[in-house]
């Protein structure tokens, strides 16, 4: 069991929670994450680590379905059943110039012990935070000490560019020769179309999968992806990878497998809560 | 002097079973156990015990049977196998103790599993193996894998006296016991009873813990203060059949489809968290237990057309007997010397397995008739394909040990005393054998123990 030591609301969906678990503290880095199970009869679900501070390990996680909004229940002093890691390949850090790091919603989480990463090499930092509006854009706060420059996108304009991350990229890619390489994560649709502009603006680019996983050690093959037509694990081979010869449309294909079970899952949560 | 047939083993209805995931084997009454161990001639050279991988002492066992002594007979196999009830249900009998029994020559062999199934299950409910150990000589071992391999090796250093702690990755216990093999042919409970025999004995337990990740090999020495370490890690990762098509939707290696199955008891949806998906019609590609589990399973989640794809014969399929013959009383479709070529799908689903027609030439180096392709080929629609061709050793532990020496298929390389190239850490059970049964990996485990107490003795003078 392992004990809800901090929580916050970040915004409606979004929660920060730290929970203590020596095990995963022990040799973490950024890009490892998580797999937790809320109960006993729970599911296994993967989160990225967003910090760790001595045998406390930060998550910050979108209340989506099922799993996560239970998560949402716990409080401060209740336990988690599950909480294994730190799973998959650190981040690649690598020998760059100067990164934009392209976060969309949550993906702002897992972007944050990377971007800190390349800072402390001393890679000059920009990043570019997306979400749907004003309230979504999270973390902005947290990043101040990191980046040398912040732009905000938001779906409606109300605040930042009123627009996705790629029209703020962009301008960036064309006019700022000194980036030689971008980071995006975020979901996978925005990894994809931020793929394509870096390669047509010759950079490098990694991205960090999320496929489905169950144990998250090499064992179901759930997680598995295609890049350039050769076959990884998600859960050990990554989550990030190069973003360039990643098969996004595949990962969607096999996210959705499963979409019109979890939404039974769902309308099960919702009635639960209403009959309590 | 003529003999008598086996006893046979009451069974549940296959159409009744088919629809369930209750266990097949119904097992022996006390009376029909006495009446089959009539039928051993307690024989003075035991061609039974030679072939048994830790040589259970078959005869003795069966005779304390007879002679109502079942705390004794209990007591007989448990020296040797501390599984018993597990073993007694899954052990590939034919090609071990029974293959050999004296009987087969002129008949029928003395149905040993079900005898030992019988002794094994009355020892679980009479508790005779829950002993607590109490001594302790203070030194502490840690063994990686909860596995057979890992259960047996800790239960003999327990015994020993060794102060024990299990590191297992999964959120349960058991290994392939747990999350492999379906309750149909294992029973969940008779894994979860033997742990906690284990528990009582003082073994000490932690899950969620990957080995290589969590804490490394060299810190459990270095940092933990661990004398002596086993990697019981098993052949985790699934092997793919490297055909076109194989990343679509729909298509499962077992271990996921089996993992939803046993160790998240996917089950319909919104019972189950972890849900599966299956269609009417399923293909499973493979001969082994695995694809016999796998084929069996689809069929109880509701699966109504369900076809193993073999690329050999009959003769050659490697799962236990009673499997094969089960899965055919359940309606199982096997297709024989077909071999996958290519899967196709409509929207990135996966919809049809096109099929290889093989013939079978001369034998290859496993002793059986390699398969030849024909060019002739089938295609068949399908909802969904499980693809059950066997297992590697995982390769967390061997990325993140420095200086542990391993084949190029990924299996821990040991001397004959089980110990790998680091000083002090044994291995054995699948991760060194590559997938192979539960009593090899149980014995494996075993004979570490006895090799890292000799080795931890030396060490002290
Ligand atoms: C390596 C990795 C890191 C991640 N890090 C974060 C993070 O830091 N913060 C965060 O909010 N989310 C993260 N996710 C996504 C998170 O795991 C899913 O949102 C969560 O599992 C949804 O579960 P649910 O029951 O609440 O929703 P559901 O309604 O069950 O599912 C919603 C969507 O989540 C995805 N999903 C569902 N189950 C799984 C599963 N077992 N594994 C992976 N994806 C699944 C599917 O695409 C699905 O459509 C990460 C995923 C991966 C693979
Ligand atoms: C579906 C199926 C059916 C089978 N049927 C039969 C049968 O009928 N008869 C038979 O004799 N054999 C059968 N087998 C084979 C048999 O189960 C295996 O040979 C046996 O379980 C191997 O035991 P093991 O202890 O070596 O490994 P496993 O049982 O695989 O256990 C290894 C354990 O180690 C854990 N682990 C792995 N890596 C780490 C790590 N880094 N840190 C911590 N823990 C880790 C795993 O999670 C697992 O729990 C079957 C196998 C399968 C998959
Ligand atoms: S352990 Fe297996 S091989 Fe040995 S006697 Fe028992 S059933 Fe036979
Ligand atoms: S070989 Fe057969 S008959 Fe002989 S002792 Fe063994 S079980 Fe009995
Ligand atoms: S999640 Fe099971 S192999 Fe990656």
């Amino acid at each position: 069991m392992y004990k809800i030591v901090e929580k916050k609301q970040l915004n409606k969906d979004v929660d920060f929670m730290a929970v203590e678990a020596p095990l995963v503290a022990r040799n973490a880095e950024p890009g490892h994450f998580i797999i937790l199970r809320v109960d006993k009869e729970g599911e296994r679900i993967p989160l990225t680590i967003a910090g760790i501070r001595g045998n406390l390990v930060d998550i910050i996680y979108q209340k989506m379905g099922y799993s996560t909004q239970l998560l949402g229940k716990k409080e401060v002093g209740d336990t988690i059943e599950d909480f294994v890691g730190p799973l998959g390949q650190a981040a690649h850090i690598r020998d760059k110039k100067h990164v934009v790091g392209v976060a969309g919603g949550v993906g702002s989480a897992p972007m944050l012990p990377q971007l800190k990463a390349y800072k402390a090499q001393g890679t000059k930092v920009s990043l570019i935070l997306g979400a749907r509006n004003k309230e979504y854009l999270i973390l902005k706060e947290e990043y101040a000490p990191y980046v040398d420059h912040i732009y905000l996108a938001t779906d409606d304009g109300s605040e930042g560019t009123k627009g996705l991350v790629t029209d703020v990229l962009k301008p960036l890619l064309e006019q700022d020769d000194t980036i030689d390489h971008v980071v995006a994560i975020g979901p996978v649709i925005m990894m994809k179309f931020v793929t394509m502009m870096a390669k047509a603006h010759k950079r490098s680019i990694d991205v960090s999968l999320n496929p489905i996983m169950i144990d998250g050690t090499g064992m179901c093959g759930n997680c598995r992806v295609s890049i350039a037509g050769k076959t990884y694990f998600g859960c050990i081979d990554g989550p990030d990878f190069p973003g360039e010869d990643v098969d996004f449309d595949e990962l969607m294909s096999r996210q959705s497998y499963y979409k019109d079970e979890e939404h039974v899952c769902y309308l099960k949560l919702k009635n639960e809560t209403s009959a309590t | 002097m003529k003999q008598a047939p086996r006893n046979r083993v009451q069974e549940q209805d296959p159409q009744a079973r088919s629809q369930n995931f209750l266990e097949v084997a119904l097992g022996y009454s006390l009376e029909e156990a006495r009446q089959e161990a009539l039928r051993c001639i307690d024989c003075k050279n035991p061609r039974c015990v030679q072939a048994c991988p830790v040589k259970v002492k078959i005869p003795e066992f069966i005779k304390l049977l007879l002679e109502d002594s079942l705390d004794e007979a209990f007591e007989k196999i448990y020296e040797d196998n501390i599984l018993p009830s597990i073993c007694g249900r899954v052990c590939p009998q034919e090609s071990q103790c029974e293959g050999a029994c004296i009987l087969t020559i002129k008949g029928e062999s003395v149905n040993i599993g079900a005898l030992e199934r019988f002794v094994g299950d009355y020892g679980m409910e009479h508790n005779l193996a829950d002993k607590p150990v109490k001594d302790t000589n203070g030194i502490k071992v840690a063994v990686v894998g909860s596995g057979p391999a890992g259960l047996a090796n800790a239960a003999s250093l327990r015994k020993k006296g060794y102060e024990v702690t299990i590191y297992e990755a999964l959120h349960d216990y058991g290994g392939v016991l747990k999350y492999g093999i379906p309750d149909f042919r294992l029973p969940k409970d008779i894994v979860t009873s033997e742990i906690n025999n284990l528990e009582k004995m003082g073994v000490k337990f932690i899950k969620n813990a990957v080995i290589g990740k969590s804490i490394t090999i060299e810190q459990l020495m270095k940092e933990e203060g661990y004398k002596s370490i086993f990697i019981g890690s098993g052949a985790g990762l699934p092997s793919s059949l490297g055909i076109p098509g194989e990343n679509l939707s729909g298509v499962y290696y077992a271990n996921e489809f089996l993992t939803r199955v046993n160790l998240m008891k996917s089950r319909a949806v919104p019972d189950s968290l972890t849900p599966m998906k299956l269609g009417d019609n399923v293909a499973v590609v493979g001969g082994g237990n695995v694809a016999m589990d796998a084929a069996r399973t689809a069929k109880r989640l509701g699966a109504k057309n369900v076809f193993i794809l073999y690329r050999r014969d009959k003769t050659s399929l490697p799962a236990r007997l009673d499997e094969i013959h089960h899965a055919e009383q359940e309606g199982i479709d096997f297709r024989l010397l077909e071999n996958p070529v290519e899967l196709t799908g409509e929207d990135r689903i996966v919809k049809e397995v096109k099929v290889e027609k093989m013939k079978l030439g001369e034998p290859d180096t496993s002793g059986r008739r390699r398969p030849l392709p024909t060019g002739e080929y089938a295609t068949y629609p399908i909802d969904n394909i499980i693809i059950s061709i066997g297992q590697k050793p995982n390769p967390i532990i061997k990325d993140n040990t420095m200086g542990l020496d391993t084949q190029p298929w990924g299996g821990i390389v040991t001397d004959e005393y089980l110990m790998t190239s680091i000083p002090g850490v044994f291995a054995g059970g699948d991760v060194v054998t590559g997938a192979a049964t539960v009593i090899l990996a149980m014995g494996a485990g075993k004979d570490a123990a006895h090799h890292m107490h000799e080795y931890l003795q030396t060490k002290q003078q």
